[in-house]
C-alpha cells in the first residue's frame, strides 16, 4: 500500500512533507470552511488514497461532516456556508466556479447516518439515479439495477419484491439500498457519513464487508464515531478535533502507536 | 467504559509486579541454594513454583478478557499485550530457577570434597543475570528505556560467560574425569543462568515496545 503524500500530523505544517508514492484521488490543500462568521474547519490538508478506504475520526463537532459535505459541494445547499483552499479531484479543483456539480456528485457519491430511500419502490430507488444521470433503454436500466443490487449482496434478498416500498426493508437492507443507488451511477469516489449508526450489528457486519469488497473498485471515505469500525475497515485514518487534523497515517500505526498525545487520549476513550 | 478499562489496567499492573517479584525471589533462591549448597531452600524454590504457574493462568486469562470485553488500542493494547508476553518470560524464568534448584540438590548430594575442589566459579554470571533481571523490572516498573537498553547489551557478557564455562568444563572433566557429574551440574546452572538472562532481555525489549511502539527485537543491541 502506498502512503499518502500529506501527513498532516500537525496541522501547523501545512505543506506537503514529501513526494506522493502515488497520486492522490483526493488532495486537500489549506481548506477553511466557515458557517456564516463561524470557522470550523483550519487549514485542512488532506490526501485520499485511491482504491483505499479512509477514516475520519474524532469527538462530535470536530468537523469530520463538515469536511467530506465539501468533496461533493453538498454544503452549498445553504448559503451561509462557505469553503476557501482547494479540494483537488484528480488534479483538478471541484471549488472551481467552472465545475459541474451535477456531474460532482455522480463521481462522488455519499450515504448518510439514517438510510435515506425514496418514497418509491426498491427498483426505483435504484433505477431513479440512472434515469437521472444516463439515457437507458428499460433493459439496460434493469440490467443495471441488477448489477448494483448484487454488489451490495441485496439481490437474492428483494429479486422477488422489487415494486415492494422501499421502506419495508429493514434499516441494514435500506442502507444498502441507498449505497446501491449510489454505486448504480458508477461513482469513483464514495463518502460515508456514519453509515451504520443506526444499524443493527447484523446489518453493520455486511456493510463493513461491503466497504472492503467494494475499495477494489473504488474509493471509500467514511466518517465514524465507532473507533473499532474505523480500525477494521480503513487503511488510512485521519483524527479530527476542533477543527484542525491533528494526525493522520495507516491505520495500523495510528491505532497501535499514535504520534500525538490528543489522538492517544481520544482512542483510549480518556476524552471525546 | 474508560474508566472500567483503566482501572483494569492498573490491577493487571499490580499483578505483573506481584509476579516479577515472585519470580526475582525464586531466582534468588535458587541461586543462593546452589551457592551455600542448602538442599531445603532448593526443595522450597521446586515445590513454590506451582504458585507462579497459577499466577501466569490467571493473568493469561485477565489479558485476554481485556481485550474481548474492551477492544483496547494504542497504548493500551501496546501494555496488555506486553504484560501477556511478560508474564510468559516470567513463568519461564521460574521454570529456570526451578531447573537450577534441582542442579543445586544433585550437587548438595555430591561428596563436599568434590564439589568444593570445583574450578568452576559461576559468580560473575550470577552477579550479572541477577543485575539484568533485576533492571528488566526496574524498567517495565519505571517505563525507563534507557534502562531497558542497558539490560540488552549485558547479554552479550553472560553469553560469553557461558561459552567460557563450556570451555572450562571440557578441559576439567578431561583433568579430573572425577568430577564430572559436579561439572554438569555447573554446566547446566550456567545454561539457565544464560537463559535467564536471554528471557529478562525480552522483557526489556518488551519494555521498549510498550513506551515507543517500536520491535526492537532481533536487532543488535549495541
Amino acid at each position: 500500500m502506498s502512503q499518502p503524500a500529506v501527513s498532516p500530523v500537525n496541522q501547523k505544517r501545512s505543506n506537503i512533507a514529501s513526494e506522493p508514492a502515488s497520486t492522490p484521488k483526493i488532495a486537500v490543500r489549506n481548506l477553511n470552511f466557515y458557517y456564516g462568521n463561524q470557522q470550523v474547519l483550519f487549514d485542512n490538508n488532506l490526501d485520499i488514497m485511491p482504491y483505499s478506504v479512509t477514516a475520519i475520526i474524532g469527538p462530535s463537532g470536530c468537523g469530520k461532516s463538515t469536511h467530506i459535505r465539501v468533496y461533493n459541494r453538498i454544503f452549498e445547499l445553504y448559503p451561509e456556508q462557505r469553503a476557501e483552499g482547494e479540494v483537488l479531484l484528480d488534479g483538478v479543483n471541484i471549488l472551481s466556479r467552472q465545475t459541474d456539480v451535477i456531474e460532482l456528485r455522480r463521481r462522488i457519491g455519499m450515504i448518510f447516518q439514517k438510510p435515506t430511500p425514496f418514497p418509491m419502490s426498491i427498483f426505483e430507488n435504484v433505477a431513479y439515479g440512472l434515469r437521472l444521470h444516463y439515457r437507458l433503454r428499460s433493459g439496460e436500466i434493469a440490467a443495471r439495477v441488477e448489477d448494483a443490487l448484487k454488489a451490495v449482496g441485496l439481490w437474492d434478498e428483494v429479486k422477488d419484491r422489487l415494486d415492494a416500498p422501499a421502506v419495508s426493508l429493514s434499516g441494514g437492507q435500506q442502507q444498502r439500498l441507498c449505497i446501491a443507488r449510489a454505486l448504480a451511477v458508477e461513482p469513483e469516489i464514495l463518502l460515508m457519513d456514519e453509515p451504520t449508526s443506526a444499524i443493527d450489528p447484523a446489518g453493520t457486519a455486511r456493510i463493513e464487508a461491503l466497504v472492503t469488497s467494494l475499495k477494489n473498485s473504488i474509493t471509500i471515505v467514511i466518517v465514524t464515531h465507532n473507533m473499532q469500525q474505523a480500525a477494521r475497515i480503513s487503511d488510512y485514518t485521519a483524527f479530527f478535533y476542533e477543527g484542525r487534523i491533528v494526525e493522520f497515517g495507516p491505520t495500523t500505526r495510528v491505532f497501535t502507536n499514535p504520534v500525538e498525545k490528543a489522538t492517544e487520549d481520544y482512542i483510549t476513550g480518556r476524552f471525546g | 467504559m474508560s474508566t472500567v478499562l483503566q482501572r483494569e489496567l492498573e490491577k493487571l499492573k499490580r499483578a505483573i509486579l506481584a509476579q516479577c517479584a515472585a519470580v526475582q525471589s525464586q531466582v534468588r533462591n535458587a541461586i543462593t541454594a546452589v551457592a551455600r549448597r542448602d538442599e531445603s531452600l532448593a526443595v522450597k524454590v521446586i515445590q513454590s513454583d506451582a504458585e507462579i504457574d497459577a499466577k501466569e493462568v490467571e493473568i493469561e486469562e485477565e489479558c485476554l478478557k481485556l481485550i474481548a470485553l474492551h477492544q483496547p488500542v494504542a497504548s493500551d493494547l501496546r501494555f496488555i499485550i506486553t504484560a501477556l508476553k511478560i508474564n510468559n518470560d516470567l513463568e519461564r524464568i521460574g521454570d529456570l530457577a526451578v531447573n537450577i534448584a534441582e542442579r543445586s540438590v544433585s550437587l548438595c548430594r555430591e561428596n563436599e570434597k568434590v564439589v568444593h575442589s570445583s574450578p568452576v566459579d559461576l559468580t560473575r554470571m550470577v552477579e550479572t543475570t541477577r543485575l539484568m533481571l533485576e533492571n528488566s523490572i526496574k524498567s517495565l516498573v519505571n517505563l525507563d528505556t534507557e534502562l531497558a537498553k542497558k539490560v540488552r547489551l549485558l547479554d552479550d557478557e553472560v553469553d560469553e560467560e557461558n561459552r567460557k564455562m563450556f570451555r572450562t568444563v571440557i578441559r576439567e572433566a578431561q583433568k579430573h574425569p572425577e568430577i564430572l557429574p559436579c561439572l554438569m551440574s555447573m554446566l547446566s546452572v550456567s545454561r539457565y543462568l544464560e537463559r535467564i538472562a536471554d528471557l529478562a532481555s525480552n522483557i526489556a525489549e518488551d519494555v521498549i515496545y510498550l513506551v515507543h511502539g517500536e520491535i526492537v527485537r532481533h536487532r543488535s543491541s549495541g
